[in-house]
């Protein structure tokens, strides 16, 4: 048995505190990572993948039609327009589909932004594959400019039978404090 | 060999600078008692404002910020600290110990609470006031939205977690390491077991909460996103870390409750506790339950409906253990030859009320049944049955059996058992009512009510101030035993009581156990 001190009381402690400070790291080297690797396995939280997806040349299946459902929502203290160009799409599963959303900053200062997708029902997580998207980066905005912003989908073959509808919600948040000069300079 | 007998320093530098055990616990717990009291103040702030329905005397916001501290006070300045002073004076005394494992860690471990507490009751000065996020502070209402004395709140948790850890740490090294010749592990009394048992809870679970307020600290000044959905990371997480550490530490604050109660009944039972091993084993089990269930904390989140099922099942599963012990404390008191002293009346008191916490904890775990009451006043009565009838209760008797082996002195049994009719009855008019309130939707943690929860709101608080009250009761008999008590000289106070430390004088020498006693093939739980 490996003894960390002569004295066996100093001897249990030092080993105990080894394992608090395992403890310690364990939340931030294992829960954290766990936690979203959990998330993107099981579709939690209707979380999609963050990259983009190389489409996978397949027969498009016109036996199914899916109808594909966008949202945008301004996260608190947000003030910029966003929104879906089209509100909704009825696709085929395999077949790549582009829209557009719309963003406008009405402020004066130059912005920066970040779009985060949840997909629903969270089980579509992880059929619905975005090829080209503009949350995959952050979106900067100079005041009173507005940007076309793209997205380009395909709905997975394998989608589950039961889900006919997806739908696709972003919160737009404010990143321009986080990024500082970083993107000013770009 | 003459042991060398001294008493102890004089002066301040005898609290400041001491090792003793015996010197520690008592700080511990006449802090815990002092912290009691302001946690109490901060309660009975809340049941004067939710007296009658509308805003009558305080800002909503200085309310939530009494529903924080009186949440973190009373869980990590009343309880927690409580029952580590009752381990410092007792377990040393129970496994036939000379004093703790790490004296000198022991003391510190007990003088860095005051200064965390000072840190966090500080808060209520600065600008923007205390933390009004809860007890529970979910991000973000803990970060992004947060008043900027959260940093100080942090610090506090970190340094109240660095106590419990140290703590702990002394318990196990003292159990695992100085037990007398003879006194194996399945010869422990079971306060010694349920102690040993939490500390390792503790140990494992602390510092996950010292992670939790770490990612905290850094998403607030250190842009980080671990909380935050626009960098990337995610507000449930935050839930998810804390109750992987909140839902042991419930089980951190029953657990020794369980082992008092598991020595006074027998005592008063004038029987051997009945299953001990069961009771061993019992422990262990909800001890490692409690790292398997946390997410029914959390089950209106969006879980998937596989993890609700999961987490329902497992949570149920706590009962069976749970049970387990409370027949045996039935099975004990069972023709016995019983008499009801006040710890037996406190102890009796916490098998009933935390009997009915416990059934409401079931109805909790039924994850279709709990979206309805998620946070309603059902939660409050539901965790007030068991943290206050079961730990401050349990903790209550513990007082009033080990005051006459402490202090040599025996406390006034009439105002001892008026003190107990006070308090269960106080205690179940504040707490009961809540239950039929939060069923008909009260929701927790509001300031003010619709109108047809008054009545109720109105027993609810006229209970609470009745409760408080009978604490003061409770302080003097206590002052008045150790100044003016009627003195008392056995060894074994209660006729009935079982285990070592009712083999040393009474009062209990500053030192006791400098030659180790032999511990024979009786058990000394008795």
């Amino acid at each position: 048995m490996l003894r960390l001190s002569r004295n066996p009381g100093a001897d249990t402690a030092l080993k105990l505190t080894v394992v608090a400070c395992a403890m310690f790291a364990f939340v931030f080297v294992v829960m954290v990572p766990l936690y979203n690797v959990m998330c993107d396995v099981l579709g939690i939280n209707g979380k999609t993948s963050g990259t983009a997806y190389t489409a996978v040349p397949a027969a498009v299946d016109t036996s199914r039609e899916i109808t594909v459902q966008f949202i945008a929502t301004n996260n608190d203290g947000m003030p910029w327009v966003f929104r879906p160009e089209v509100r909704q799409v009825k696709v085929h599963p395999g077949e790549a589909t582009d829209t557009v959303f719309y963003a406008a900053n009405p402020t004066t200062a130059m912005m920066v932004a970040q779009a985060i997708p949840s997909v629903t029902p969270s089980r579509a997580a992880g059929f619905f594959h975005k090829t080209e998207c503009f949350c995959f980066d952050q979106q900067p905005l100079d005041g009173k400019a507005s940007a076309q912003m793209p997205l380009q989908f395909v709905v997975d073959q394998d989608l589950p039978e039961d889900i006919r509808t997806i739908t696709l919600s972003y919160t737009l948040f404010d990143v321009t404090a986080m990024t500082g000069n970083r993107v000013a300079v770009r | 060999m003459g042991a060398h007998h001294h008493g102890p320093a004089r002066g301040i530098t005898r609290w400041l600078f001491t090792t003793n055990h015996k010197d520690i616990g008592t700080m511990y717990l006449w802090f815990s008692f002092a912290m009691f009291i302001l946690g109490g103040a901060f309660a009975m702030i809340i049941r004067a404002e939710l007296f009658q329905p509308g805003m009558q005397l305080v800002e909503p916001g200085f309310f939530n910020q009494m529903t924080t501290l009186h949440g973190l006070v009373m869980v990590f300045g009343a309880i927690m600290p409580s029952f580590v002073g009752l381990a410092n004076w007792l377990i040393p005394m129970m496994i036939g110990a000379p004093d703790m494992a790490l004296p000198r860690m022991n003391n510190w471990s007990f003088w860095i609470l005051p200064p965390g507490f000072l840190m966090l009751a500080s808060t209520l000065f600065m600008e923007g006031g205390a933390p009004a996020f809860g007890w529970t502070f979910y991000a973000p209402l803990s970060t992004t939205y947060a008043a900027p004395s959260v940093t100080f709140f942090i610090f506090a948790i970190h340094v109240l977690g660095m106590s419990s850890i140290m703590g702990s740490i002394n318990i196990i090294a003292t159990v695992m390491n100085m037990r007398a010749p003879g006194m194996s592990y399945m010869k422990l009394p079971l306060f010694v077991w349920t102690w040993l048992i939490t500390a390792f809870l503790l140990v494992a679970v602390m510092p996950v909460l010292a992670g939790a307020v770490t990612m905290m600290l850094m998403d607030i000044h250190f842009g980080t996103s671990f909380f935050s959905a626009a960098g990337g990371g995610d507000p449930v997480l935050f839930q998810h870390i804390f109750w992987f550490f909140g839902h042991p530490e419930v089980y951190i604050i029953i657990l020794p409750a369980f082992g008092v109660v598991s020595q006074i009944i027998p005592a008063f039972s004038r029987k051997p506790l009945f299953g001990y091993a069961s009771m061993v084993y019992a422990t262990a089990s909800i001890a490692f339950l409690s790292f398997i269930v946390w997410a029914h904390h959390m089950y209106t989140v969006g879980m998937p409906v596989a993890g609700e099922l999961y987490f329902m099942y497992a949570t149920m599963l706590i009962a069976v253990p749970t049970g387990v012990k409370v027949f045996n404390w039935i099975s004990t008191m069972w023709r016995g030859a019983l008499s009801f002293e006040t710890p037996m009346l406190f102890s009796i008191g916490f098998l009933v009320l935390f009997t009915i916490g416990g059934f409401t904890g079931l109805m909790l775990s039924i994850a279709p049944a709990d979206f309805q009451y998620h946070d309603t006043y059902f939660v409050v009565a539901h965790f007030h049955y068991v943290m206050v009838a079961g730990a401050v209760f349990s903790m209550t008797a513990a007082v009033y059996f080990w005051l006459p082996k402490w202090t040599g002195r025996m406390y006034n049994e009439t105002m001892g058992k008026v003190h107990f009719w006070i308090s269960f009855v106080g205690f179940n008019i504040t707490f009961f009512p809540q239950h039929f309130v939060g069923l008909a939707g009260m929701p927790r943690r509001v300031p003010d009510y619709a109108l047809q929860f008054a009545d109720f709101n109105m027993m609810s608080s006229i209970g609470a101030f009745v409760y408080g009250a009978s604490q003061i009761l409770f302080l003097y008999n206590v002052i008045a035993t150790i100044v003016a008590g009627e003195k008392v000289s056995d060894e074994k106070v209660w006729d009935g009581a079982e285990g070592l430390e009712w083999t040393v004088p009474t009062p209990a020498p500053y030192h006791t156990f400098e030659v180790p006693p032999k511990v024979g093939a009786a058990p000394a739980h008795g």
